[in-house]
Order: C-alpha cells, then sequence, then structure tokens
C-alpha cells in the first residue's frame, strides 16, 4: 500500500500499527447472566445477580454469544478453536462487582484469520493489504463509573456489566493511518454484515486500542505504546499521527519510548501517558473454576456456517459481474444497510444498473438533504422498485421520475398514484408532439436557419424547448425522432 | 412419649407420615433444644420460627392427604455458606455480616421444596477456611465431646462444617448441610462420631453458596447414620442450569438401594496413607475397618496411590489461588461490611474493608493464592498444582482397575483441643491430609464412625468411590456402620 513515512530530523520512519477492538457482540442477553445487554436504560435498571457479583452467584455462558464470536471468526475465515476456555483477569476496581474480568486469555474461541482492506474504494486499481488477525476472544464488559452525581462521592451502573464483547486482535500488519481506518472499517463492515455487532462506535459498541511503535524502514520493532479506547475511526486515525510523531520526536531528541497505556485527547490532538508499565496491573490470569472449558460440536459449527450471508468482498464481485462498476460495487457493499437494500430493490424487480444509479445519486442524495440514514428513509424498497419501474417501461421520464420521488419524500404516496394524480404520464402520441414541435419551429426562426446552416449543437435547444412546451411529459426518443425528421 | 431429638431423619420421616407425631412437635422438640445449647455456638442465627413454619405446611399437607416430599417434616441445619431468602448468610465472616440474601441457594430450596425446616444458619469456619472452627468471626464452635478421664479442656468439633458437627452431635438438629472443600464435611463428622458425605463434584449445585475453591466445593449432608445421608443427598442433589459445572444426571434412590452386602467388590486400601509415625487408634480402627468390609463380603487388596503427598501442598496452592479470586467481590462497594476512613479513596476503601472484614486464616489464604498466580510465580506453583492434580486423579483411575472402593482413616487424629493448633497452621492443614486427594479427584466420600480412640473420642472411616458411585460409597459405610455397633454419645455437659 502507500509508502507513509514520518519524515524527522534523522531521516524518514515508518510506522508499526497492530489494533485490539472490542465490540460489542449483538445479543439479548448479557454473556453470562440473563440481564438485557440493550444499551441506555436507567442505571442499574439491567442487573441481575451475577452482574452485582452477589454471593454465591454464578456465571453460565449465552449460547448466542458464543455462535456471534464463531461466526465473526468464520466472516474472517479465522481458525476456530473447537475447544476453548475462560480466564479470569483479576484486578479491583468499583465498576468491576467480581473482582475479575472473565476473558480468554490462554485458549480463546477464534485464532487466526486475516482481512482484505482496499484502501481508496473509490479507485478500482487502488492497492489492496491483507491485514493478518491474530485472535478473537469473547470477555465481558466493565460498568460505568459517574463522577458528577455526588460532590464526594462516585456512583456506578452497572447496566452494561457482563455485557459480551468480542476483542478482535490485529496482528501488527498496517503502516499508516489510512490503513488501520481502512482496516476499522472493513471490520465494522463484516460485523454488520454477519450481524454480531452493531458498530455503533458513538454509542460506544465498538471501540480500538491503538498499539503504535516507530522504527527506521525495515529496522528492528521499536517499543509500542497502547492508547486506549479510541472510539471512531478518525481519532483512530488521528491517534496514530499524533502517536507516532511523538515517538519519532521523542527518540530524535535522545529519548526512548516507554511501554505504557496512554489516552487521545482529540481536543489537544495529543496522547497523554495513563500509567506505565512500572505500576501495571498483574492480572493473575488463571482458569474460570466455575466455567467447563468451551466446547463447540460439529453441528453447532455448521449452524454457524450455515448462517452467515454472503459477505462484502463476494458481494462486489457479484455486482461487478453485473456489470456495476468497481466503483458502484464498492459502495454499495461497504455498508450492509446499503447492500440490502439495495438486494431489496432487485428483489423487487429492479434494474441493477439503474437501480445502483438511482440509490447512489437520487436516494442518498435526498437523505443527505433530509439528514437521514438509509434505515430512516421515507421511501422504502418497494415504493422505490415501483418508481424505476415507470421510468423503464417509458410510463414517466427520468426528470418526471425526480419530480414523483420528491413528492414521495414529503407525503409518502405511491409513484403511480402521484403520476396519475397529477397527469405526469409521458406522451408518446406522436401527433401531439409534431403539433408542439411545429410550434417550436414556428417560433424560432433564426434557430432553425442557424441549424440548418450547420449549427447542429442547437439540436438540444430543440428538445429542450419541446421538452418543456410539453412539460416534461414527452417521450424523449420520440421526441428525438420526430425533431430530427423536422429538421431534415 | 418418645423423645423426638434422638431421632434421625428417616424415623422423623416415617413417624410423620405414619401419623405417630407432629412435624410441629419434632421442629418444637429441637428449638428447645437448640435454645439450650447457646454454649456450644453451633448456630449463627437461630430460626425457630422457621422450623414450625415448615413443619406446619408439611402437617397441613399430610391432613390433606397430600403427597410429603423426601425430607417432610425433617428439621436440619444448614451451615451458614449456603445463602437464605430473608436470613442472615455471612459464611461466618465479619465482612458479610448483616448480609441477608434476596435468594435461596439451589441446594436449601430443594430441601425446604422435599418438606425440611430449618432450625437455623450453623457456624463454621470462616468462608470454610479451617478445620477447627476456630477461624469463625463468630467465635468458635465447641463440641458436645469431652476427653475421658476428667480432661474437661474443650474440644474442636473439626471444621469447616464444625456448626453442623457439633450440633448432630448434640441433638440440636438431625442432620445438617455441610460443604466440602478439602474435607470440610468428612473430617468434622469423624470428629464428632456422626456420618457424612460429599458427593461426586457436580451432584450438587454450588448456584447460591458463598464460594471458597469453585473447582472443589462440593455440597453434602451431614446425620447420625448411612441411610438418613442417602435420603437427604437425595434431597440436596440434581442438576442445576444455573451452576455451570453441575451434572445432568439424574439422581438415583440411595435408599432404596442400600445394601450392606458387599460380595464381589473389591476393597483397596492405599499403602501411602500408612504414614510412618500413624496415630495408634488410627491404625487400629482402620484394620478394624478392613476386617469388617471383609465381613461384608468385600475383597481387600493393597493399592497404591503413589502421588499422595503431594496432594496436600497442590491442594494448598489450588484452593487459596482460587478462594484470592472468589473473595475478591468483597470490597465494600455493593454490600457487606464497608470501612471508609475520611478522606478515603477507593484503593484505601478496599484496604480497609478488607482488613477489617476478612479473619486472620482468610487473609492468609488468599496471601497464599495472590501469590501463587502472580506473574512469574504462577508456572511454578499453579501450572504445578494443576499437574499434581491430574497425576491424582490417575492415580486414582489406576486404582480403579483393581478396586471398586477405597478405605482409609478420614483423618489422621481423633479432635483436638480448641487453641493447640491456632499457632501452627501446617499442622492445621495436615488434618485434611487423608481428605484432600479425594476432593482434588472431585470424587465421592464418606466419614462414618469407626470406633473411639484410648482418649474415649470419636474417630472416622473414609470411603472414596469412584465418579458417581455414591451408591457403593454409602453401601460400604453402612457396612462398616452396622459391623461397628458406634453407639457412643457424648455425655451432656451443656
Amino acid at each position: 500500500m502507500s509508502e507513509y513515512r514520518i519524515q524527522g530530523e534523522t531521516g524518514e520512519w515508518e510506522v508499526v500499527i497492530g489494533l485490539e477492538v472490542h465490540a460489542q457482540i449483538t445479543s439479548n442477553a448479557k454473556l453470562f447472566s440473563g440481564a438485557s445487554a440493550a444499551y441506555g436504560g436507567e442505571p442499574n435498571s439491567h442487573v441481575s445477580l451475577v452482574d452485582a457479583a452477589m454471593p454465591g452467584m454464578l456465571p453460565v455462558p449465552n449460547r448466542e454469544c458464543i455462535r456471534q464470536a464463531v461466526r465473526t471468526g468464520m466472516a474472517i475465515n479465522a481458525q476456530i478453536n473447537a475447544w476453548s476456555r475462560f480466564d479470569r483477569k483479576n484486578y479491583f476496581y468499583a465498576d468491576l462487582p467480581q473482582g475479575y474480568q472473565i476473558s480468554q486469555l490462554y485458549h480463546p474461541i477464534v485464532g487466526e484469520g486475516e482481512i482484505e482492506v482496499i484502501l481508496d474504494e473509490k479507485d478500482a486499481d487502488s492497492p489492496r493489504k491483507t491485514i493478518g488477525i491474530e485472535r478473537i476472544h469473547v470477555e465481558q464488559d466493565a460498568g460505568k463509573l459517574m463522577h458528577d452525581q455526588h460532590p464526594t462521592m462516585s456512583y456506578v451502573d452497572l447496566n452494561r456489566c457482563g455485557v459480551a464483547l468480542m476483542e478482535i486482535v490485529s496482528k501488527p500488519d498496517m503502516n499508516s493511518p489510512a490503513e488501520a481506518g481502512a482496516y476499522v472499517k472493513k471490520l465494522r463492515s463484516i460485523l454488520r454484515y454477519v450481524g454480531s455487532c452493531d458498530g455503533n462506535m458513538e454509542e460506544g459498541s465498538m471501540r480500538a486500542d491503538v498499539n503504535v511503535s516507530v522504527r527506521k524502514p525495515g529496522g528492528e520493532l521499536g517499543t509500542r505504546t497502547e492508547t486506549k479506547n479510541v472510539n471512531s475511526i478518525r481519532f483512530v486515525m488521528q491517534t496514530i499521527e499524533v502517536e507516532a510523531r511523538r515517538q519519532v520526536d521523542l527518540i530524535e531528541d535522545g529519548g526512548a519510548v516507554v511501554q505504557e497505556t496512554r489516552l487521545f485527547d482529540p481536543n489537544k490532538m495529543e496522547t497523554r501517558s495513563m500509567r506505565s508499565k512500572e505500576d501495571a496491573h498483574d492480572y493473575r490470569y488463571f482458569p474460570d473454576p466455575d466455567l467447563l472449558p468451551l466446547e463447540l460440536d460439529d453441528a453447532f459449527l455448521e449452524e454457524c456456517r450455515a448462517s452467515l450471508p454472503e459477505l462484502p468482498d463476494a458481494k462486489r464481485v457479484r455486482y461487478e459481474g453485473m456489470g456495476l462498476s468497481a466503483y458502484n460495487a464498492a459502495v454499495l457493499t461497504a455498508e450492509a444497510e446499503t447492500a440490502f437494500w439495495f438486494e431489496d430493490l432487485l428483489a423487487q424487480g429492479a434494474e441493477p444498473k439503474q437501480a445502483s444509479n438511482w440509490l447512489q445519486s437520487e436516494l442518498f442524495g435526498a437523505l443527505n438533504r433530509l439528514g437521514k440514514s438509509l434505515d430512516e428513509s421515507p421511501v422504502n424498497p418497494a415504493q422505490a422498485a415501483e418508481l424505476l419501474k415507470l421510468v423503464s417501461d417509458g410510463t414517466i421520464s427520468g426528470s418526471i421520475a425526480k419530480q414523483v420521488f420528491e413528492i414521495m419524500l414529503e407525503t409518502g404516496q405511491g409513484a403511480s398514484a402521484i403520476v396519475e394524480e397529477k397527469g405526469l404520464k409521458q406522451t408518446s402520441d406522436t401527433g401531439a408532439i409534431e403539433a408542439v414541435i411545429a410550434e417550436i419551429l414556428a417560433a424560432n426562426p433564426g434557430q432553425l436557419e442557424a441549424y440548418r446552416g450547420g449549427k447542429e449543437q442547437l439540436f438540444g435547444f430543440f428538445v429542450g424547448q419541446t421538452m418543456k412546451a410539453m412539460q416534461g411529459k414527452a417521450n424523449p426518443g420520440v421526441v428525438n425522432d420526430l425533431l430530427k425528421k423536422a429538421l431534415a | 412419649m418418645t423423645d423426638l431429638t434422638k431421632l434421625g431423619v428417616a424415623a422423623i420421616r416415617d413417624g410423620v407420615a405414619s401419623g405417630a407425631f407432629k412435624a410441629v412437635e419434632v421442629a418444637e422438640a429441637f428449638n428447645t433444644n437448640v435454645a439450650a445449647a447457646k454454649v456450644l455456638n453451633a448456630f449463627i442465627v437461630e430460626t425457630p420460627e422457621k422450623a414450625v413454619e415448615a413443619a406446619q405446611a408439611v402437617d397441613a399437607d399430610r391432613a390433606a392427604g397430600k403427597p410429603l416430599g423426601k425430607m417432610a417434616g425433617v428439621p436440619i441445619g444448614m451451615k451458614d455458606l449456603f445463602c437464605t431468602e430473608g436470613v442472615q448468610t455471612t459464611a461466618a465472616s465479619h465482612i458479610l455480616e448483616g448480609f441477608i440474601p434476596q435468594y435461596e441457594s439451589t441446594v436449601s430450596a430443594n430441601l425446604w421444596r422435599a418438606g425440611a425446616g430449618m432450625l437455623g444458619k450453623l457456624n463454621m469456619d470462616q468462608f470454610a477456611m479451617g478445620s477447627s472452627n476456630e477461624t469463625s468471626y463468630f467465635g468458635n464452635v465447641i463440641s458436645p465431646w469431652k476427653r475421658g478421664g476428667g480432661d474437661n479442656a474443650a474440644l474442636a468439633p473439626g471444621g469447616s462444617s464444625g456448626g453442623s458437627a457439633s450440633a448432630i452431635a448434640a441433638r440440636l438438629c438431625p442432620a445438617a448441610t455441610g460443604t466440602d472443600t478439602g474435607g470440610s464435611i468428612r473430617q468434622p463428622a469423624a470428629f464428632v462420631g456422626i456420618s457424612g458425605i460429599k458427593p461426586t463434584y457436580g451432584r450438587c449445585s454450588r448456584w447460591g453458596i458463598v464460594a471458597f475453591a469453585s473447582s472443589l466445593d462440593q455440597a453434602g449432608p451431614m446425620a447420625r447414620d448411612v441411610r438418613d445421608c442417602a435420603i437427604m443427598l437425595e434431597a440436596m442433589a440434581g442438576f442445576d442450569p444455573k451452576d455451570s459445572t453441575s451434572l445432568d444426571l439424574a439422581v438415583p434412590d440411595w435408599e432404596a438401594a442400600l445394601s450392606s452386602d458387599l460380595r464381589g467388590k473389591k476393597v483397596g486400601i492405599p499403602k501411602e496413607y500408612r504414614l510412618d509415625g500413624i496415630d495408634e487408634d488410627i491404625a487400629a480402627m482402620w484394620d478394624n475397618g478392613i476386617a469388617w468390609l471383609k465381613d461384608a463380603g468385600a475383597e481387600i487388596v493393597e493399592i497404591s496411590l503413589p502421588h499422595t503427598k503431594y496432594a496436600l501442598p497442590a491442594y494448598y496452592i489450588i484452593a487459596p489461588a482460587e478462594a484470592s479470586s472468589n473473595l475478591a467481590r468483597y470490597d465494600g462497594v455493593r454490600y457487606g461490611l464497608r470501612d471508609l476512613p475520611d478522606g478515603a479513596g477507593l484503593q484505601d476503601m478496599y484496604a480497609a474493608t478488607r482488613a477489617a472484614g476478612f479473619g486472620a486464616e482468610v487473609r492468609r489464604r488468599i496471601m497464599i493464592g495472590t501469590y501463587v498466580l502472580s506473574a512469574g510465580f504462577y508456572d511454578a506453583y499453579y501450572t504445578q498444582a494443576q499437574k499434581v492434580r491430574a497425576l491424582i486423579a490417575r492415580d486414582f483411575e489406576q486404582a480403579w482397575g483393581v478396586c471398586d472402593l477405597i478405605l482409609a482413616p478420614t483423618a489422621p487424629s481423633a479432635a483436638f483441643g480448641l487453641g493447640e493448633k491456632t499457632n501452627d497452621p501446617l499442622s492445621m492443614y495436615l488434618n485434611d491430609v487423608f481428605a484432600v486427594p479425594a476432593s482434588l479427584a472431585g470424587l465421592p466420600a464418606m466419614s462414618v464412625p469407626g470406633g473411639l480412640s484410648k482418649e474415649g473420642l470419636p474417630l472416622g472411616l473414609q470411603i472414596v468411590g469412584k465418579a458417581l458411585d455414591e451408591q457403593g460409597v454409602l453401601n460400604a459405610g453402612l457396612a462398616i456402620e452396622e459391623r461397628a455397633g458406634f453407639t457412643a454419645e457424648a455425655e451432656k455437659w451443656w
């Protein structure tokens, strides 16, 4: 991919990046308890006795969370470990009632896999890069401390406590902010396709720990820092930029990078030390004795595989095969919602190229204007297909379709009904069109003369005038044919 | 009229069912004994009204002709490790003092459903860590037994289920729940001349039992005889989807299949248990046990459990390791004790709360456990101990190639005096030397009275069986019980 280099006083530096993405697993209940995993809710309203770590409470794995992790692993062509185990990561904090997080250190459920990223999806020739995935393991989220509720005390909200997370650990295979951004984007897209995580970074359903080190190109790996809990793709890229720059400046000033945990401050555009290795926790990981090893049988794995949807890469290739441009296919497949919407359109009988163009120009344009997302679209695929059909069967012209679409957005009415009510049906009545053409030619003798004198660009002028006179309802093909005859 | 408190589980159940007496009369009789025995300190909380309530329900059911449960009309003591809804549950600790669960442990719920009633919450070693009941925050339990010859020294009832043992021996209850992590049912049963069985790991749900060492903890009954243990274990056991380590198996009808005919059974005598300097009384009792089992038709074979000597060290790594993590939840944040010094931050609160809330033995084990799990020591201690555990399990597996059951002493000595071993934790830990291997292997094991020491104190014989063979263990226990003729009782002084 791109040769991203940081220009230092001593020359160029290469950046090495690895990401640990925490993705909240989509499930109704938490990883080890029956409490709701829904986002929001009054503080401590989604808390079971297990989540609050009451005496004698025991975790029971939620099959759906395990299933989602396995499906995710399959979607990145990863090794699925039929035998895995949960470990306890021990540390004290008020948002962690058990005093340990149940995680998987020694035997994760998903082993090595990979994700192919395209740096510039608009460019069909953009280089592609395969980013290795080290592992995916399943673990519990912690609760949340609230420091603004009381002058001297902190409050604890355990709603998130015990919610299932996947930690997706990449190999240090990325070398630029853009690559890291493309990786997170692609990963999020895959998670959404699979349905294992909603990828909503604003609500914290996805966040990244960013490992960065710098080295002279091709040299030994440098000491890395880990910037925690970065919660947007833009921030991931910015973190890498500022942290790599900081490391280069530090080293060139004769200092040394310390292995430590840092935080990104988007306001000051800097990373700050959270804690260094010296005061790092000793987590005392050991196998959770409350849980048996997780053993997945063939039937379960088969069900997981069978339930996987067509994934973005496969979809993109298929769309290109339908005659869509590489760019259009990439845009349609980048987000699962877009692809699903597009396929609904096709299922309703729309023609692929027409549907793709309309979706990307008309629909996206309108949604953009309205500030709405695709799933909030006032027009659904069935309604859109109806509109497109009116264009393709010649009932209305493309320009009338735009008007009809506007009315659909405003009123929610069906396309056919609007066309009927407003009398927008296009006419191929040659007699009527010929009459209008005759009037136009008569009214514009100068242009007519010029045209006949060789100024053939004026053909468009006559088309425009005719269409205008017919309020856009004339069939453009018929108008063309008749005009050519009349002007000959 | 007979003294109802002289009756065991089967006799009470049958008497209530036949109408010989009312369940309420039984409850009241035991309530009276409990109230009169405060000096034994066997109970942390007494719940006479609960015992009467449950008894009334049983009497009403009987009057209405409804079917009665396995434990109908039997009042029992509940070890304070079991969470009981609406009744303080402390694990005999200060840190949980005043903690009243809003939920009922699966095992206790099973017992109430079977018609048992609760006389109270029984004292124990704090968080089940101890072999003498001296680590309880609520003061030690005293054994009803005294050494002969006018020695008036107060004796330990064993531990950690010492309250259960003492209460049954003193006839404050006909039976009680215990839990056994490394001998906590068997050793106290042996010390006070009663029976107790730790079933196969996973038979009884751990849900709602305050955890000590999750991979070892197992609930079981303690009662006056083998039949009573069989009845109560049936009521306690069963699959529980809330405990991932619970065994999804039907509960056998152990009582119905009780038989002391051991013909065709081979009983192994592990040579490694015959330690140098073994107590003479213990050795003699063991020999008697061998003779009784032979008499019952069993064939005796010598077996080897070569890794036995590593069991205790491995246990004292694994159990504290798990405990150090299991007890992390007692942090003063959500329930139980909170010690918040002026101006204290979160870390100070943790330190103050846990220093004040945990007793010395609990703190010692948390520190040992934290140490053996820490970076740089984990492999040398924890990983190594797990390997030893696997070898010990393999020892048993190999033994089952030549025998069906194993007979050994329960403990290396009779009950010791309170305070005698307090300052020597290692000699205290040695008490569990015979009990721990079966715990590490998750096997069913039972202690039944095997006789008296020269000083007139009870001694226990231990039977260890194959996984899930509680029946074989109970049957061998019954064969010993029938031949040992153990009728000795503590002379009432309280």
